[in-house]
């Protein structure tokens, strides 16, 4: 079984953003970059069933130089290969640009399943996953819980999380299946797992290396654009409910509640 | 060339998601600047009875697209049916909720149609010289991003529910009712539901609920958050958890909120014996009023609530829902 995990790196969740001044953009310096959280399970899951079945896992990563670091730690976990796809042509996208890049790469691959994660934690889009399955003409389902392949590796059984409960479906592979926590324990690199990555096979492609058109990914291709980024609005002092003991507050809170917040 | 403003609307069992009307509300003021016609559109099996409903909050027009092959939802069924609608009239503009259902459908249907998409917007507005302009939060609310759009149509957007304000309803309001027979074959729907498991649980999701009240670390154990169910019954809430809360196998993975967790919205978050980390604020920061219930008075939640109580949460809580049961019954 040959799997393909799409990953992206992102700011750490402990990172405070800070907006540019002219709204451009986020202060990137002092931000600690990770590889996204939702992707590791993706890797996990990749790697549970290449235990399984065999095959090999390969990372294919959209994102500037820095993304290395993201990439050999999904390699110290496991996975076999990477493609970086590394272009200041592919840079400034939106998750139709970058799916269109990542189609591409995936498309010259023989692939019989891919996992992304469910969404990226700095745009919080969750659409490049799905956005990718429509390009490749194949199936996806978002928000997986559980993944089981079937031993000819035709079809798998999925738990999708829905509003109150969950979904058990029957999908056709090769599918783009969008990981979501609780799917497993992502592990961590073992450090002979790490020295082995070193060695591993990353390959950088450009554009250009993947027949593309620069006007159709990143910014040029992009369908939306930020105008303008701000902070979140901020919210004014709490106020807090004085009194001596917790018998007392309790009403006074309540009251406030009904009276002033209007809320019960 | 393309015209008009849609609302995909939603709906599930026989009920319009209530998300649907707080979008027409707004998009009924943008369809007026740009003298469009606001359209709401509804798939499904035998749900033309829902169709009066979208009237009063806007709707000139209402798609009611039908094919027994949509009695459910699934990806490719909905994709196909509202890629061929919106290839056959090209509106401007097609908005949705930012909901399970919308942030599953609208990147496929996006990504078909080729066009650009902002999900899981705050406000949606007419900008500079009438162009499209969706806001959202970036990096889990660290950030609000104001989007521009291509040329592109449509332009797409998905909301996020509890946001937008739903104005009155007008009942003298009438809207065009126009029946659509869906072409959806099996082939369109590659992947089959085999099984629905539903919690046994009646309570809104999380995710549109009007009220929240939730626990962190401070509940001590899975135990006590009975303390919080009965406060919840009393405001019609859904229970939620931190993320320490669920690491700890108190609570479902589903009933988090935060940042790896669920995002929402509600009029009231209360948040017992939870600190207040920046991934926890990043999933509820943008609910409208926000209490919290700790006794630590260098919480950090202090600094991000509207009201604060500092004391023992297992002697405030109960409290509470006993004072908040008298006013309800005043």
């Amino acid at each position: 079984m040959n799997i393909v995990v799409c990953m992206k790196q992102v700011p750490d969740t402990e990172a405070q953003i800070r907006v540019k001044p002219d709204g451009s953009g986020i202060v990137e310096s002092d931000i600690k970059f990770v590889m996204n959280p939702y992707d590791e399970f993706g890797v996990e899951e990749a790697l549970l069933i290449k235990e399984k079945l065999g095959g090999t896992v390969t990372i294919v990563c959209l994102g500037p130089d820095r993304a290395i670091d993201a990439i050999r730690t999904g390699l110290a976990m496991g996975a076999d290969k990477a493609v970086h796809l590394l272009d200041p042509a592919f840079d400034g996208g939106d998750a139709i640009s970058t799916a269109k890049a990542l189609a591409a790469a995936i498309k010259g691959m023989e692939c019989d399943l891919i996992f992304c994660g469910k969404q990226a934690i700095d745009d919080d889009g969750a659409m490049v996953g799905s956005a990718l399955a429509e390009m490749l003409d194949i199936p996806q389902v978002s928000i997986v819980t559980k993944v089981e392949v079937a031993d000819d590796g035709k079809s798998a059984k999925v738990n999708r999380q829905i509003i109150g409960g969950e979904e058990i479906l029957d999908v056709p592979l090769p599918a783009v299946l969008n990981a979501q926590k609780g799917l497993n324990e992502p592990r961590y690199a073992s450090l002979p797992g790490i020295m082995k990555a070193k060695k591993k096979e990353v390959k950088p492609m450009t554009a250009a290396d993947l027949g593309l058109d620069a006007g159709v990914v990143g910014s040029a291709g992009a369908k939306t654009k930020i105008l303008k980024m701000t902070a979140p609005p901020q919210r004014e002092a709490a106020k807090m409910i004085e009194g001596e003991t917790a018998e007392e507050k309790a009403p006074k809170l309540a009251k406030l509640l009904r009276e002033e917040a209007k809320v019960i | 060339m393309a015209k008009g403003i849609w609302v995909f609307a939603e709906q599930s069992e026989g009920s319009v998601r209530k998300v649907a009307f707080e979008i027409l509300s707004q998009a009924r003021k943008m369809a007026d600047t740009m003298g469009e016609e606001l359209c709401a559109v509804i798939l499904g099996d035998g749900v033309e009875s829902l169709a009066d409903q979208f009237a009063p909050y806007g709707a000139d027009k209402v798609y009611v697209v039908e094919s027994a092959a949509l009695k459910d939802y699934t990806t490719g069924g909905y994709t196909k049916a509202l890629v061929d609608l919106a290839k056959q009239h090209e509106p401007s503009i097609l908005l949705g909720g930012a909901t399970v259902t919308g942030k599953d459908l609208f990147p496929r249907v996006a990504a078909r149609l080729d066009s650009g998409l902002a999900v899981d917007c705050t406000d949606i507005k007419l900008g500079e010289g009438n162009q499209f302009v969706a806001t959202r939060p970036l990096y889990a609310g660290k950030a609000y991003a104001d989007l521009g759009f291509s040329d592109a149509t449509p332009q797409i957007a998905t909301i996020r529910p509890n946001v937008l304000i739903p104005s009155e309803p007008d009942a003298s309001r009438t809207a065009e009712i126009i029946k659509v027979a869906a072409e959806v074959a099996p082939e369109d729907i590659k992947v089959k539901v085999v099984e629905v498991k539903k919690m046994a649980s009646e309570t809104v999701d999380l995710t549109e609920a009007e009220a929240i009240v939730a626990g962190g670390r401070g509940m001590k154990g899975p135990e006590n958050f009975k303390l919080l169910e009965d406060m919840a019954a009393l405001l019609n809430a859904t229970v939620g958890a931190s993320r320490a809360a669920v690491d700890a196998g108190w609570k479902d993975q589903a009933d988090q909120v935060g940042q790896t967790g669920k995002v929402v919205s509600p009029n009231l978050y209360v948040a017992a014996g939870i600190s207040g980390a920046i991934q926890h604020f990043a999933g509820m920061g943008t609910s409208k009023v926000i209490v919290a219930i700790n006794k630590d008075p260098e919480a950090v939640i202090f600094s991000k609530c509207d009201y604060g109580i500092c004391d023992d949460l297992f002697k405030v809580v109960p409290k509470l829902t006993e004072e908040i049961k008298k006013l309800k019954q005043d």
